[in-house]
């Protein structure tokens, strides 16, 4: 239905009336996510140093096939072909590759920043053409929520890596407990991923955004305040997680390649 | 040129100083920035120095403004290249070293100088569909809410249809998708009446084919720019699109209400 002929010229890429550094915010973000993705695709391809004492680094968790004594299923498959490229966390990694991918949040910071669909508000855009969310292939933005089922499924994997890192084996082979660096970095690692989690958009919805009626439903309606509040603070959560992530891997590694001592505290 | 003033000196010597505004002048077909020169003082806003100039060299710039105060939404333009109210932004909130830039906004057609045809929003707004109550809960045909099943649709009966937020909207500012798209006012809009306790009809297919919520990629500038503080993007945009999701694109929703049908 046309309402009204509304032609107005486009504006060239760039062109704005603003004032000051517009660019710097999508500029940082474009830096940041890059060197994320650099590093968690280069961690994920080494298969080494990923272990070291209680410790499993966060980019190789759940290990569900990979090292022979401590992954669920035993070592790699002799079948698969020795050229594929193979390690524990090519695995899993598409999981919170892909809730990264489509999280509210990301979406629209990397939108500005990679695509510069705007590249900052009232600022021209590079491309005439413009589809959005509305048809393929970014309608498929809308499996989020099946990650964030994967993603709650995770956050008790990586839970148990934390309560497995209590727990350090001597020399003689006794399990004692205990707390170390790399304990509190893996117990940092699951606080700060399950605050980015549990305030996902999607969750927000599940657990009562659907209903418009809450006093109806006191649970929800609790669930949905409780979401709400921690969902106001979800960009922030999205940074500080990705960041401790890769640090985890970046400490469980040094530590392992013998670069970095882990202190025991107790 | 002007003679330049800085936000402090602005405060101190409020009566010595002036600064220059650069206002769009012209129509549809033609038009440039022009620059004024006006006394500035403490308390100012961006429509006063208007109104200033107005009286003092422009009687014919043309701009509208009711209440300054915030309220009525008809002050909105360009500042500095931002879309912002012209009775809300303070002149000591802008650097008055250099010309300050006045525009209209962007995303409708030009009448003159600072002046847009909003109308499109209102034709917008007819399309979608009407508030539709259940029937009275009481025999005098009256209603029963509770303020906690109100509370999300309140905030966004803030919203004084300054159209800020369509302005800055990229689809609409850059691409003019104006008839595929019905922007984030009335995605609130659409919002307020699909989160409605009392409300029973169903705008979900609509939003998704007809308003086009699809093309809003959640890049958050209406929110950036609303004078009602109204989280557009994450309280009315966002929870939109995972109702589409439930009802169109989630197969594991519809099995469960299979089993248990959704109550409005
Ligand atoms: S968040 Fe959506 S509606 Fe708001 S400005 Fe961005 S694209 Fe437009
Ligand atoms: S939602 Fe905010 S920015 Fe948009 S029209 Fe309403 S008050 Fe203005
Ligand atoms: S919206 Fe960011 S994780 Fe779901
Ligand atoms: S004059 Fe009413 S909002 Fe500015």
């Amino acid at each position: 239905m046309t309402l009204t002929q509304i032609t107005m010229k486009q504006r060239g890429f760039g062109q704005t009336m603003r004032q000051g550094a517009w660019w710097s915010k999508s500029l940082v973000v474009l830096l940041v996510l890059s060197a994320f993705v650099v590093y968690s695709t280069w961690a994920a391809f080494q298969g080494v140093h990923y272990r070291f004492g209680p410790y499993l680094s966060p980019f190789y968790s759940p290990e569900i096939l990979g090292d022979a004594t401590y992954s669920w299923f035993g070592a790699k498959p002799s079948w698969l072909p020795a050229w594929l490229p193979f390690t524990p966390a090519l695995l899993i990694l598409w999981a919170p590759g892909g809730f990264r991918f489509t999280c509210y949040y990301y979406r629209g910071a990397y939108y500005k920043a990679f695509w510069g669909d705007p590249p900052a508000c009232a600022v021209g855009e590079p491309r005439k053409s413009y589809r959005g969310e509305h048809s393929f292939p970014l309608i498929m933005q809308n499996i989020h929520r099946f990650f964030l089922y994967v993603a709650l499924l995770f956050l008790i994997f990586l839970a148990h890596d934390a309560w497995k890192a209590l727990w350090f084996t001597d020399a003689a082979g006794a399990t004692s407990f205990g707390i170390g660096v790399g304990t509190l970095v893996l117990t940092m690692n699951v606080i700060l991923l399950g605050s980015y989690t549990l305030s996902c958009h999607s969750l927000r919805h599940l657990v009562g955004g659907r209903i418009d009626q809450l006093s109806a439903a006191p649970v929800c309606q609790k669930a949905h305040q409780c979401a709400s509040s921690m969902n106001r603070r979800h960009g922030l959560f999205a940074w500080l997680s990705l960041f401790w992530v890769a640090f985890s891997d970046i400490y469980v590694r040094l530590c392992s390649m013998g670069i970095w001592t882990d202190w025991r505290i107790i | 040129m002007a003679i330049a003033t800085t936000a402090t000196s602005a405060t101190t010597a409020a009566t010595a100083a002036t600064a220059t505004f650069s206002i769009w002048r012209g129509d549809a077909q033609t038009g440039q920035l022009v620059d004024y020169t006006t006394a500035v003082g403490e308390g100012m806003v961006v429509l006063d120095a208007v109104h200033n100039i107005q009286a003092e060299e422009a009687p014919d710039l043309a701009c509208r403004w009711n209440c300054k105060a915030g309220k009525c939404g008809s002050c909105s333009a360009e500042i500095n290249g931002v879309p912002r109210l012209l009775c809300m932004t303070r002149l000591d909130t802008l650097p008055l070293d250099k010309p300050v830039t006045i525009e209209p906004l962007k995303a409708f057609p030009l009448l003159k100088d600072l002046i847009t045809n909003v109308n499109w929003n209102y034709e917008v707004k007819k399309r979608i569909k009407k508030f539709n109550p259940r029937p009275p809960d009481a025999t005098d045909g009256t209603w029963r809410m509770q303020q906690k099943d109100v509370d999300r649709v309140q905030e966004f009966r803030k919203c004084i249809e300054c159209f800020l937020c369509q302005d800055v909207c990229h689809v609409l500012r850059e691409h003019h998708l104006h008839d595929e798209f019905i922007g984030p006012r009335y995605l609130v809009y659409a919002a307020s009446l699909e989160m409605n306790p009392l409300d029973t009809e169903d705008r979900l297919k609509d939003l998704k084919d007809n308003h086009g919520i699809g093309f809003c990629n959640i890049t958050k500038c209406c929110t950036t720019v609303c004078p009602e503080d109204i989280k557009i993007t994450d309280n009315a945009i966002i929870p939109l699109k995972e109702r589409v999701v439930d009802e169109f694109y989630d197969p594991l929703t519809k099995l469960v209400r299979l089993f248990r049908p959704r109550k409005k």
